[in-house]
């Protein structure tokens, strides 16, 4: 392909990419994020396009300059979101969506969906005994605001020609051409987008700032290192729509005057990575990325980090050292990044979502993005839903959305009809909240009013038979494991905190401990040296402020009253029932059963793993767990 | 009324004077906040938390890395301040190795000091560093993890001042340690001995090798004739932690207080150093003249040569093949003695008392087959001091023992950075009046910075000379030079930033308290009565004896390539 010299070539190139996305009109978008491959979408894939060519129907995987009618496109796209209901395919121009899509299914779908354009019922989405074959209907897609991840799951993630075909590089061609970079600064500001990252802070703030200072080279950085345990949302970004992502970078360059970006993901992203190189490569090719962007003078290059997995590298100074080849541990501050960042440089760090909010900003206005959303949190923002839900997966809804909406209408309720307990949101540095903030809007100031915080957007919805000691513990952990070892707080006080919790959960647990739970909380968060450290405590804290009776349960009473501490469980054998047959004896891999035979047996509750052998080995019911 | 450029600390208006945190304008206004990981030194890093302050809306900060505002009004005593304090000692001490009696840093140690300090009696947590996790392998320092609290001071002395990178941070959260390249032992990574690390280090984690058990078990022996020679930096290092002040040259009481212990023979490494000096210069010279390899690197320094080795191998054959000053008078003093022990005495033990750790390495290489039988830092002879209970300030000062008890002036400046440039310009020059000695001490060696450049004529052209101490200082002279941005004929380098008065066996003392050691050492020359090397009649004396036949032998060196 050559590359474009001018902003008429660009045009020219996305009228002929236009023509060709809508002269194709059967399409199967098999779904290529992370959760579908694993369950196996590329065979999937390859065999629906071996079926095709099989039966000589043209196969398009790349949009074809000159369409063919008859063909079929066979896309492999970003992730949909419902990643429960995986491996999913979708069917143009019908809008349907196959779930849980099998090897088996391939030849039916070609036979009768695309040859016969019959719906098979069998493969599509079914609620409390109502069918859902398109994918705009169902509850999940019907109640969320897709913007950002507007075409994730609707076009090829590897093709800058349906990105373009869509409208992409519009913004970018916008700002080359036709506003200043001082433009892009008012308009981002104007539009008051908050950084996705977790911190809210600003964007045209910081954009600003980062214009403003005078040293130069300057860098565009983005932070796609997340790393809270169950959150995806920028992964999916970078898999399934990874131009947006980079033209947002483009813009964000162009407005602090910067020609150099670095993408740091998380080496745990192979495909996001590969998606990403993709993307960069063909707009080198295209003459959109590189020197003399469509013949101006604007140069942008895009450098891919691969972080070694270290959830402290999200963290802006860390993030920057270790892009920089050194130890990833955040500095004190100031000097902040946007004055000395990426090698000692002005830097401007947001993260995925961030940058992937900005050409739709630009293209569509300020006016438009703060329609969306309240006033001081406007725009979209992603939530990676997980936990005992009915629909676990990827969603877009707008800034404001209350909880309740997101875990009972898009979520579908508990999963299995329990009772909702909790949800924890923000990761490891956020909080629980419980039946009673169910009505909080999702945006940057309600929830930090109520101590918890959007972070990157993680939710783990947590029913009843959930311990949230347990929840701390398991937070705490990672935490832990996390800290970069450098404040003392933050690498002592959670190493000791962790001791505390996992004693409590434990069933070692002493009086005193919650208060020294809350005084090391106190003592971390407020002098630990970053906000990781600063927000370690904060699982612990709401835990302990909405569960403390369940603490007090594990420490005082030797219980769990979600019975899920397994350390705590205790088996016991009713010797009424009990025939005396040895059988739990002879199975108990502890020797913790003793008895004389045909009287009843006993259980040695120190010796005890709670493996729970015995109970399934009696033929008499028993032997049970004490509630 | 609001002054403009002042902060209210604890209720009392100071003023900011340009000072790079609010702690050094706290620490100004007469209080010593709490701290592990501060150094004035080293870049500001800001991990331990204690030097948090508190402001009058109750956010608190930590001060090393707070920018001074004009207005700010800082509360550092307050309840939650000292509770935080509290609760972070506790923290470190729960994961700390508490055999506080039996360590070697016991009594210097910074945790203890601020453990006692905060009056913390019990500690709620179990330790599980109770066993001590050593590195034996250096000849110099020895490493003990139990006892780090990872407050990163020897990783950024080794990383920022010395550019050497031997050590650094591995592992996260609890699990975090200090640890060389791959967990190699010290001795096989790029430490160069410097022993900075130890110096900076606040607890008993890095310490120096305490070999005062050898010369002490030595003394006992009726058939070994112990002797020992003192460099320059010892005498103005030791004061300051035997009741004196810092910088007094107290050469006349330690040779005393050595005599009393029962050394039979003290003498002076300062006329080693007179050796240094007419061997260095005659190198330089003949170089200057035959075309030889330059600049002419000085090798005074062990740190430095060992650095070179390490890391720029490729700047050896500029590296002076000159012994320092301790090897060339090692060796001397041991040929005398070869044939000269006194009666009844069958083996001749010789040590060195060097403000420096890297001799101890030094004195262990093969090159120079064990002149030098141990070397002892000025921490080290305190200990001794200390353990035999004479009183320091009540001895009467002796002089320099003979065969060789003669020093000059420039022999003495060694211990000082631009010393050694000095002393062999006083040889180039051979010339000892007043007025070309003022000469050469105002061409800009003198001083504490950490690079000196100097033109001194020559003949008919000028010499450029560079006077460097701190490595790092070192690496943008060399990267300079390969890049050949830089040409010189002459550069001194030394190790430790200051010099020798600097050096890791020395009582710790921050950068710009140094000058009152250098200083010492200057006085000292001034009050001496031969000024050049040349001029001592000793060593013309050991040119025509001793030497006669075996400069080459005893007084030079080649390194074997590793």
């Amino acid at each position: 392909m050559n590359k474009l010299k001018s902003r008429e070539e660009l045009t020219a190139l996305r009228d002929v990419c236009q023509k060709a996305f809508a002269a194709e009109k059967k399409k199967i978008l098999v779904c290529g994020g992370t959760g579908c491959v694993a369950g196996g979408s590329l065979d999937i894939f390859a065999r629906l396009k071996q079926l095709l060519e099989d039966k000589n129907i043209q196969v398009d995987v790349e949009l074809a300059d000159e369409p063919h009618g008859d063909a079929v496109g066979m896309k492999k796209s970003g992730c949909h979101g419902f990643c429960e209901m995986g491996p999913l395919v979708r069917i143009e121009p019908q809008g349907w969506l196959y779930t849980k899509v099998k090897l088996d299914d391939c030849e039916e779908i070609i036979e009768k969906t695309i040859v016969g354009g019959e719906m098979i019922e069998r493969l599509v989405y079914k609620q409390n005994g109502e069918v859902f074959p398109k994918q705009d209907e169902i509850p999940f897609y019907k109640k969320q605001t897709r913007v950002v991840l507007e075409s994730c799951g609707h076009i090829n993630a590897s093709s800058i020609r349906e990105y373009i075909a869509l409208g992409g590089y519009s913004a970018l061609e916008k700002c080359l051409f036709d506003i200043t970079s001082e433009d892009i600064l008012n308009e981002v500001t104007k539009s008051n987008l908050r950084g996705r990252g977790g911190g809210g802070f600003a964007a045209g703030k910081k954009w600003a700032s980062c214009a403003a200072q005078k040293e130069t080279p300057k860098y565009i950085v983005c932070n796609g290192d997340e790393g809270d345990p169950g959150a995806f949302m920028d992964r999916s970004i970078m898999e399934g729509d990874p131009h947006r992502l980079l033209e947002g970078m483009m813009i964000a360059g162009i407005a602090v005057g910067s020609s150099e970006g670095y993408i740091y993901v998380r080496a745990e992203y192979p495909l996001a990575v590969e998606r990403l190189r993709t993307a960069i490569a063909q707009a080198e090719e295209l003459g959109i990325l590189g020197d003399n962007i469509l013949g101006t003078d604007k140069s942008f290059r895009i450098h891919i980090n691969r972080g070694a997995g270290a959830f402290v590298c999200g963290e802006g100074s860390a993030l920057t050292a270790s892009i920089e080849g050194k130890r990833g541990m955040p500095r004190v501050k100031p000097p902040r990044t946007v004055e000395h960042g990426l090698f000692e440089k002005p830097t401007n760090l947001n993260n995925v979502e961030t940058y992937a909010n900005v050409p739709m900003i630009i293209t569509k206005g300020a006016d438009w993005f703060r329609g969306i959303g309240p006033e001081n949190s406007p725009g979209t923002k992603a939530f990676a839903l997980t936990g005992t839900i009915q629909n676990t997966g990827l969603i877009e809804v707008p800034m404001g959305t209350t909880l309740r909406e997101v875990i009972f209408d898009i979520g579908g309720g508990m999963r299995g009809g329990t009772k909702f307990k909790a949800v924890q949101i923000g990761g490891p540095s956020g909080g629980c909240l419980t039946e009673k903030d169910l009505d909080v809007p999702l945006d940057f100031d309600s929830l930090k009013s109520v101590g918890a915080m959007i972070g990157s957007g993680g939710l783990v919805v947590m029913d009843d038979k959930t311990c949230m000691v347990e929840v701390a513990r398991f937070f705490m952990n990672f935490t832990q494991n996390e800290s970069c070892g450098k404040c003392v707080p933050c690498r002592e006080g959670t190493k000791r905190m962790l001791e505390i919790l996992e004693r409590i959960t434990a069933g070692k647990g002493q009086d005193g401990d919650i208060e020294l739970l809350e005084e090391l909380a106190d003592t971390i968060s407020n002098t630990a040296l970053c906000g990781l450290g600063k927000t370690a405590a904060s699982p612990v804290v709401s835990t302990i402020k909405n569960f403390r009776s369940e603490y007090e349960a594990h420490i005082y009473d030797k219980r769990c009253p979600a019975g899920a501490c397994s350390k705590l469980k205790r088996f016991v054998i009713d010797p009424e029932k009990c025939k005396g047959c040895s059988k739990c004896a002879r199975n108990c891999p502890v020797n913790a059963i003793s008895g004389q035979v045909k009287s009843p047996f006993k259980i040695d509750q120190d010796k005890c793993i709670k493996c729970g052998a015995c109970v399934s080995n009696c033929a008499f019911g028993a032997v049970s767990e004490e509630a | 009324m609001q002054l403009d450029n002042f902060i209210e600390i604890d209720g009392i208006p100071v003023k900011i004077e340009g000072e790079r945190n609010l702690l050094e304008v706290i620490s100004k206004s007469g209080i010593k906040l709490p701290v592990f990981c501060y150094h004035s030194d080293l870049s500001i890093y800001g991990a331990c938390r204690m030097c948090m302050v508190e402001d009058e809306n109750g956010r608190l900060m930590a001060s090393c890395s707070t920018i001074p505002r004009a207005g700010m009004k800082i509360k550092t005593n307050t309840k939650r301040l000292r509770k935080y304090r509290k609760s972070i000692l506790e923290l470190l001490l729960a994961s700390h190795c508490r055999d506080c009696t039996t360590c070697q840093n016991s009594g210097k140690c910074k945790l203890q000091e601020l453990a006692v300090q905060f009056g913390i009696t019990s500690i709620r947590f179990n330790n599980d560093k109770t066993e001590p996790i050593k590195d034996t392998s250096s000849p110099a320092i020895i490493r003990d993890s139990s006892k780090c609290i990872l407050c990163g001071d020897c990783v950024r002395e080794c990383n920022e001042i010395q550019n050497v990178g031997a050590i650094d941070f591995t592992f996260r959260g609890s699990k975090a340690v200090i640890s060389t390249a791959f967990n190699k032992p010290i001795a096989e990574s790029l430490c160069v001995n410097c022993g900075q690390c130890a110096a900076a280090c606040p607890t008993g984690a890095i310490i120096v090798k305490d070999d005062t058990s050898k010369v002490l078990n030595m003394i006992d022996d009726p058939e070994v004739f112990v002797t020992c020679e003192i460099a320059p930096a010892v005498r103005v290092g030791i004061g300051q932690e035997l009741d004196r002040e810092i910088g007094e040259n107290t050469l006349g009481r330690i040779i005393s207080i050595l005599h009393r212990i029962g050394i039979d023979k003290v003498f002076d490494t300062a006329t080693g150093a007179d050796l240094t000096v007419m061997e260095e210069a005659a190198e330089f010279a003949e170089r200057l003249e035959k075309g030889g390899t330059l600049p002419l690197f000085t090798s005074c320094c062990p740190a430095w040569v060992n650095f070179i080795e390490k890391k720029y191998p490729e700047f050896l054959p500029n590296v002076s093949t000159c012994r320092s000053p301790m090897s060339m008078f090692s060796a001397v003093v041991k040929e005398y003695y070869k044939n000269n022990l006194p009666d009844g005495k069958t083996k001749h033990y010789h040590f060195a008392l060097m403000p420096c750790t890297a001799k101890k390495f030094e004195c262990k290489r093969e090159e120079f087959g064990g002149v030098t039988d141990d070397v002892i830092t000025t921490q080290e002879l305190i200990k001794i001091i200390k353990e035999s209970g004479v009183r320091f300030n009540e001895t009467q000062p002796e002089a320099v023992d003979m065969p060789f008890g003669s020093a000059s002036g420039a022999g003495v400046i060694f211990g000082v950075t631009g010393g050694v440039t000095e002393a062999v310009l006083r040889k180039i020059a051979n010339d000892s009046s007043r007025t070309t000695l003022a000469q050469i001490e105002y061409t800009g060696i003198r001083g504490l910075e950490d690079i000196k450049e100097a033109y001194i004529p020559y003949g008919d052209r000028r010499l450029h000379i560079a006077v460097v101490s701190g490595l790092s200082n070192a690496v943008k002279i060399m990267e300079a030079i390969k890049s050949g941005e830089m040409q010189f004929d002459l550069v001194e380098v030394m190790a430790c930033r200051g010099g020798c008065i600097g050096g890791a066996g020395q009582p710790y003392i921050s950068h710009r308290k140094r000058n009152a050691r250098g200083e010492g050492l200057y006085r000292a020359d001034r009050q001496s009565s031969i000024k050049c090397s040349q001029d001592n009649y000793m060593t013309d004396r050991l040119y025509s004896g001793l030497l006669r036949g075996k400069t080459h032998e005893l007084l030079h060196v080649e390194y074997n390539k590793k």
